[in-house]
């Protein structure tokens, strides 16, 4: 039973911005609502107004140029782990979309909302960040786009203006000869920690520093610090071990039905090498 | 605002409706009598109140009635063609996929929206799709046995 609401279906960007200044403080924006619902279920929220942007038929879309993925911000996670270009562009995103939640929350919620949330225990967050993803937002002022280290900003928590909606998440697409892995440990309906990986591996070796990003553990995704690991042996026991390290000390987990913050950090260490691990195992 | 008038096609049959925007859509489906789909958890995470919505199934308690306009709803009671029940609920019967029977419903409903997408999944396939369905009786393996059956009396049936 929810407390009474009154939606509001915006068919344009242009409208939905409207609506946002109009209504201020007293609205959320709304798609597959399978996070926001739920919070006003809980009674941790509650807006007299929902701003629906899915008729916006414009942000359903997922295009890719050259060098850059864009998924509209109202295609859900079972839109992207079934489209032809994400599965021909960047597969490893696909898988990572295929494994959200569970099918009934792909069905619904969307990439955008997932973000705009910015709820800690969240696999895309993790990959994106590895990846320089950016989420495109329309607002009163104009466009903008922002890094997502700079879109969430903590806990439930983004920069998204009161007067502006997501209107796509855009990634650069790697060189062919980039790996990518995401790997993750999950016992409830989220991700207890999650680990991304993105490097250039010749040889068993490192092609300048790789990028590893953990998330769900921590208040927001933590970039781990890798410049020592440029051309480092990736095979090598001293390598994971160090890798694994420096990604327990990028943390500070928070204790919660996942778990202790000495097992999180744990899980952490365990799924950094299981990261590389995925790496190595990758065809160039 | 508040109220507005949606059309849906329910279990084949079509409905035209003055809902709130509030209303969730289990509590629309309950409320035309159709109390096959089952309240339970209430976050989206057990599956008990899975309907399909346009082919995809989806946790009723977390989905707004509103969302059913224009498009095709499906319940459990939808299921069978008069008293010949469906293959998966036949399924359930002989592989005795349930005891207490709670999340049956959603289980089938589920499994539906899998042989439909995939009418031939391997086992781990079944795992993957049905675990966000939760059963606190049956162990799974008769569940994932039944579906899988299922999968095997629909292909020979066509």
């Amino acid at each position: 039973m929810l407390r009474r609401f009154d939606v509001h279906r915006a068919t344009s960007v242009k409208e939905a911005v409207r609506l946002r200044q109009m209504l201020g403080e007293d609205a959320a924006v709304y798609a597959g609502g399978t996070e926001l619902l739920l919070a006003m279920k809980l009674g941790v929220a509650r807006w007299p107004h929902l701003i629906d942007v899915k008729p916006i038929a414009s942000l359903r879309e997922i295009t890719a140029t050259k060098d850059t993925l864009r998924i509209g911000a109202t295609a859900t996670h079972w839109d992207i782990e079934r489209d032809t270009v994400v599965a021909k562009t960047l597969p490893a995103f696909a898988r990572l979309e295929a494994s959200v939640a569970n099918v009934r929350v792909r069905a619904a919620g969307t990439l955008a909302g997932n973000l705009a949330f910015a709820e800690p225990h969240a696999d895309p967050p993790a990959l994106l960040l590895a990846l320089g993803g950016r989420v495109v937002l329309e607002g009163g002022a104009g466009s903008r786009s922002l890094p997502i280290a700079d879109f969430i900003t903590g806990m439930y928590q983004t920069a998204i203006a009161a007067d502006e909606i997501i209107v796509a998440i855009e990634v650069p697409l790697p060189a062919s000869d980039v790996r990518i892995a995401y790997v993750k440990f999950q016992i409830l309906e989220r991700p207890s920690v999650g680990v991304a990986a993105v490097a250039t591996v010749r040889d068993g070796r490192f092609v300048g520093a790789p990028t590893v990003v953990v998330g769900a553990v921590d208040e927001m995704a933590r970039a781990v610090p890798t410049a020592q690991f440029a051309g480092a042996d990736a095979r090598a026991a001293g390598t994971r071990d160090a890798i694994a390290e420096a990604a327990r000390g990028a943390v500070e987990p928070t204790a919660d039905l996942a778990g202790s913050v000495e097992y999180k950090r744990h899980l952490v260490g365990v799924f950094a090498q299981r990261a590389v691990d995925s790496l190595l195992a990758q065809a160039s | 605002m508040g109220k507005r008038e949606i059309e849906l096609r329910l279990n084949g049959v079509e409905r035209r409706l003055e809902v709130e925007d509030q209303v969730l859509l289990i509590e629309l489906v309950r409320g035309l009598g159709l109390v096959g789909t089952k309240l339970s958890c209430d976050t989206q995470v057990c599956g008990a109140c899975t309907v399909l919505l346009d082919g995809r199934p989806v946790s009723s308690c977390t989905t707004l009635a509103i969302e059913a306009d224009g498009k095709p709803v499906e319940t459990i009671e939808g299921l069978a063609d008069g008293t010949k029940l469906h293959p998966l609920q036949e399924a359930f019967i002989d592989r005795f996929a349930f005891q207490c029977g709670y999340c049956t419903p959603g289980m089938i409903v589920s499994a539906k929206a899998l042989l439909e997408a995939r009418p031939d999944p391997d086992a781990p396939a079944v795992r993957h799709w049905m675990e966000g369905n939760i059963c606190r009786c049956s162990g799974y393996q008769t569940i994932v046995d039944a579906v899988l059956d299922a999968a095997d009396r629909m292909r020979s049936a066509r």
